[in-house]
């Protein structure tokens, strides 16, 4: 009896094996590839590397600008969820107590500015940013990523602010604390674990931004990590093991946070998704 | 209730301050350059200087007559159908198998969601490299062994199917992870009782899974839907709407129009074609989720 599931269950395991080596076998060539030459490298992409020969790593880290990189990627991913943890945890404790009449208007603006498209106010603000210097800036860049960010942060702040019970807000109050010690000492420690997934799904979508860092970013002093290796894309196009080195450099950090992390940001995933 | 109309009126000044940040923000960011958009979309704006000129819909008329247009709306359409087909199979499919896999369950959903949570760039670039380079990628090691045809990148019939076969690889985890996590609700009280009535397999899916995951499949259905007319990053990095406007999608074809041309009014223009879709599938989900919300 125990067999025959066990081997009714195999055909189901043998798609989610392949699936699996699908989703990863490119990411493995990435790795086995960054310690060989690119005369390796075209020879044989599949084969493994002689040696752990780590000069196509200083290579690419020279190359690809990763120091400056780094820090510029810290500085918007920083103030990314610095900006959006304040406005969210204000606005989702506003709109989830209904504390203003007018909270179902400004529900259905962030409910709309989920799917409000990058593409309706790209180029205006493009020329804005540009007459008011604030190009090549990672923190002012933060800004927008921020602002792209927002609704969805609201929306998980709101679901966490939800779960309160009203009558603790009551007993506070009673107690004589005023809206700041109300804030502060009641309602963020209750919502912390909000918070946390808030900044680790935010913190990870600005850290992969695309379009509007390479848009808004054009002084390769305020490349971001990843705009700083695209750099490297016509120059090294035949160095296929330098590459593949500055890959691995992007690519171990945020695999390691991701697995380190991964309860919560599948929580926010799914959250984010159906409630926002 | 008098509770709650004390609390609303408790201090009616400050609530309007706790929201004003995050309000102030979405203005100062979306709002207002949203709406000069639209305004622009009917100027001969360059983008550099604020000498504009009021032209009317001849931004308009210019993108309707441009072939490149013709072939961009073509490519997201079909871009679209692909998204809708396929993740969602992958996902649903998966997402199934996963439900009587408890054990092995998070391991999983960990492995498919790698490629999601690297940045575009690196994905981007990763397959360009080490897949479809035709010197010294897989694809030409292949072709060397006589196991695959020209590389797919520089076909025009192919070259669209090969960049969103990138993107799929790297969204359809996503998607398998929400469809678990919404089967995962299903009452398992009405799951025994159909078993217990002798339902098959596929019937407890099609009449207890598939009824109770039904607003989750319209809300990503709907999302995918508005997301495929917006889509950027992978085409604009492997291809840049290459070869011979053969992969140009809406998105490439704005942006070429804004950076490359100085043509703002045009890309305006396309933006609100691109957004007008949208913004009606947009506004259609938050009035059917507006009573949800209200609860």
């Amino acid at each position: 009896m125990k067999l025959r599931r066990a081997l009714r269950s195999v055909p189901g395991h043998v798609v989610l094996i392949a699936l699996a080596v699908l989703q990863l076998f490119p990411i493995a060539l990435v790795f086995i590839n960054s310690f060989k030459t690119s005369l390796e490298v075209a020879a044989d992409p599949l084969s493994l590397p002689h040696s752990l020969d780590f000069s196509n790593f200083t290579t690419a880290w020279t190359y690809g600008h990763f120091g400056t990189g780094f820090i510029n990627s810290f500085l918007l991913v920083g103030t990314t969820i610095v900006i959006v943890l304040v406005c969210a945890f204000l606005a989702g404790y506003v709109l989830a107590g209904k504390k203003i009449r007018t909270w179902s208007l400004v529900t259905m603006y962030f409910l709309a500015a989920v799917t409000i498209p990058i593409w309706l106010f790209l180029f205006p603000l493009y020329f804005e940013y540009s007459k008011l210097h604030l190009l090549n800036s990672p923190v002012a860049v933060a800004f927008i990523v921020a602002a792209i960010n927002l609704p969805l942060a609201v929306f998980l702040m709101r679901s966490f602010f939800l779960k309160i019970p009203p009558a603790l807000e009551e007993a506070a109050i009673v107690d004589g604390a005023g809206i700041g010690s109300l804030l502060w000492r009641v309602m963020l420690p209750i919502v912390s674990p909000g918070l946390v997934t808030v900044a680790i799904l935010v913190g990870l979508f600005a850290w992969n931004e695309y379009l509007i860092t390479s848009t808004f970013l054009n002084n390769p002093g305020s490349y971001t990590a990843t705009l700083g290796y695209l750099t490297m894309n016509g120059t090294f196009t035949n160095q296929q093991g330098i590459m593949m080195a500055g890959a691995v450099i992007l690519i171990l950090p945020v695999l390691v946070i991701f697995i380190a992390v991964q309860r919560f940001f599948i929580d926010g995933l799914v959250n984010g998704a159906t409630k926002g | 209730m008098p509770t709650a109309r004390a609390r609303r009126i408790r201090w009616p000044g400050k609530y309007y301050l706790l929201i004003a940040p995050a309000l102030l923000l979405s203005a100062a960011v979306v709002l207002v350059p949203g709406i000069l958009t639209a305004v622009a979309a009917f100027t001969n704006w360059n983008g550099i200087s604020l000498h504009v000129k009021w032209v009317g819909f001849s931004n308009f008329a210019t993108i309707f007559d441009d072939p490149v247009f013709r072939t961009a709306i073509a490519n997201n359409i079909r871009w679209a159908a692909l998204f809708l087909t396929i993740p969602v199979a992958l996902g649903l499919g998966t997402g199934l198998l996963l439900l009587s896999r408890p054990r092995t369950r998070t391991l999983y959903q960990v492995l498919f969601l790698i490629p999601y949570v690297l940045a575009p760039v690196t994905n981007a670039i990763l397959w360009l490299n080490i897949i479809y380079d035709p010197v010294s990628g897989l694809w030409a090691w292949l072709q060397g062994h006589g196991l695959v045809g020209q590389v797919p990148l520089g076909d025009s019939h192919v070259v669209l199917y090969a960049v969103a076969s990138v993107d799929m690889w790297h969204f359809w985890g996503f998607l398998m992870v929400v469809y678990l996590a919404a089967l995962r609700q299903t009452p398992q009280d009405q799951v025994e009782a159909a078993k217990v009535d002798g339902a098959s397999t596929f019937g407890v899916f099609r009449h207890i899974y598939l009824p109770n995951i039904m607003p989750t499949l319209l809300l990503m259905f709907v999302m995918e839907a508005i997301f495929s007319f917006l889509s950027f990053d992978y085409i604009h990095l492997m291809t840049d709407g290459g070869p011979a406007n053969a992969s140009q999608v809406l998105s490439t074809y704005a942006y070429n129009f804004a950076f490359s041309e100085y043509e703002f009014g045009i890309a305006a223009a396309v933006s609100l074609i691109m957004s007008f879709f949208g913004l009606i599938m947009g506004a259609v989900y938050a009035f059917l989720s507006r009573r949800e919300l209200a609860s």
